[in-house]
């Protein structure tokens, strides 16, 4: 599960700021591993909950510093 | 201490070429760009026909770049990446580098996708990038920061007179010191139903739908209005000893320029010229130069029934007797109307032709209107005469907007 997720948050790190999705690992973080800005990662957090129909509220965004906090945060909500 | 400015880096993307040397030859063979509008939106418009940038963004950008500017954002990115590389990528102090990009309309393309999105999805899908892909000046934003300027990033905004009046403010920012370089230019990329349906209502469209190679026809009788197009041009202005200190190749100069309004009419022209020709003499008089020295016009010249007979009623009024001897060019006939993008690419076209020493062909003229009282390079190019020669480019905008500039020959 958790595997699929980190698939797909990589696909979508890729398509919203042209980070190479092999570069999409749970230990990187956005902003200073992945160059995630703070609009791109508006775009990550509409397009995770689009594809996995969670809710992510603006409170709990500044918690995700790394892909692993998002994969587990998507995996305990979906 | 006088401080020159010429031209050593262009970059286009265009209707009739993806950058700036097969949009000058395809110009010189006097190649259409206007074709017949595809998307759906397009099939219940008056004017179905359009000059599409001959290369798509998409073809040159990396997909993020696409995903988070506008098109007039992109194209502008495009031609300044093209005019910064064919200047040498020159080594300067970033608090030395301007930029001063416009556009016409801004980003409403990215404005009207935003709009669909909140009606279909909600506020909460609005992309966050929407605010800076809409904003007039993102296009220099952008620009400016991709070449890392720090001596300011400029928008000026005046419809179709943009492009033009971006050149003057770089050009002046450079002769007041504020500047070593600038990169000047003008973009435009607004084709979508909203804007194609409000320029028709104005009836400033052409509606020639069966046959979109010649319906921009400036100076033609039959001329019906202007062809909506897209794209960018980019020059590098650079003063002078700094560009000769580095051995650049140097294009041309820039001369001078003169910015006027009509107070007239928020869309006509004033059809006795009159704001027109005082830019034109205010330009001639900047470049120190007199009417004889104009051997090549690059006209305004849309196709509108209106607007380009009050340019040549003010061409003549600035010009006179000396009007005879200049070859005016109408290269909208090819590119079609680049609104905000018009004034840089003509320019560059302006300069390219003194660099040449040709003037570009005015096509789909058939049947010349004869109270158009000019030199029109109706039958093809027309060769210019060597040694020291200038040429005059116009631009004129919605709200009364005239702006002239000149080019001289290097």
């Amino acid at each position: 599960m958790s595997e699929d997720i980190l698939a797909g948050l990589a696909g979508i790190v890729n398509e919203v700021a042209g980070v190479p999705a092999e570069d999409v690992q749970l230990d990187k973080s956005f902003v200073d591993d992945l160059d995630v800005d703070s609009l791109s990662m508006v775009e990550v957090v509409m397009a995770c909950e689009d594809k996995w129909g969670v809710k992510i509220p603006d409170s709990e965004v500044k918690n995700l510093k790394t892909v692993g906090d998002a994969v587990k945060f998507i995996s305990a909500h979906v | 201490m006088t401080r020159n400015v010429v031209v050593t880096g262009i970059g286009m993307t265009t209707p009739i070429g993806g950058d700036a040397p097969s949009t000058w030859a395809a110009a010189l063979a006097g190649t259409p760009g206007t074709i017949r509008l595809g998307p759906d939106w397009a099939a219940d418009q008056p004017a179905q026909i359009a000059a599409m940038m001959k290369v798509d963004p998409a073809e040159v950008l990396k997909p993020v770049e696409v995903r988070r500017m506008d098109r007039s954002e992109q194209c502008a990115l495009i031609a300044s990446r093209e005019a910064w590389a064919d200047a040498g990528a020159p080594d300067v102090d970033p608090i030395r580098l301007g930029v001063v990009v416009a556009s016409g309309i801004g980003g409403i393309n990215s404005l009207i996708q935003a709009y669909e999105t909140l009606r279909d999805k909600g506020a909460a899908r609005v992309s966050p990038h929407m605010v800076t892909m809409i904003m007039p000046n993102g296009p220099a934003a952008m620009v400016g920061i991709e070449v890392g300027a720090r001596a300011g990033v400029h928008t000026p905004v005046s419809a179709c007179a943009s492009g033009a009046e971006a050149v003057s403010y770089a050009a002046k920012m450079i002769e007041d010191g504020r500047a070593d370089i600038v990169v000047a230019g003008g973009t435009e990329a607004c084709m979508n139903g909203v804007t194609m349906a409000g320029f028709a209502a104005m009836r400033a469209l052409s509606t020639r739908n069966d046959d979109p190679a010649t319906a921009s026809r400036a100076y033609d009788v039959d001329r019906d209005g202007f062809v909506m197009g897209e794209g960018a041009g980019i020059l590098i202005l650079e003063e002078e000893d700094h560009a000769r200190a580095r051995g650049a190749k140097i294009y041309g100069r820039y001369g001078g320029s003169g910015l006027t309004s009509d107070g007239h009419h928020i869309a006509q022209p004033d059809p006795e010229g009159a704001g027109a020709a005082r830019a034109i003499t205010m330009a001639l008089a900047d470049a120190d130069l007199s009417p004889a020295d104009i051997i090549h016009i690059n006209a305004h010249a849309t196709s509108t029934p209106q607007g380009d007979y009050a340019e040549s009623v003010a061409l003549r009024r600035a010009l006179g007797g000396q009007a005879d001897h200049a070859w005016v060019s109408g290269t909208k006939s090819m590119t079609g109307h680049l609104l905000g993008g018009a004034g840089a690419v003509e320019s560059i076209f302006a300069i390219l032709a003194l660099r040449d020493r040709i003037a570009p062909p005015s096509i789909n003229i058939f049947n010349f209107d004869t109270s158009i009282d000019l030199q029109v390079t109706k039958d093809g190019p027309v060769q210019l005469p060597a040694g020291d020669i200038a040429a005059l480019n116009n631009s004129f905008g919605f709200g009364g907007h005239d702006v002239a500039l000149v080019f001289k020959s290097v």
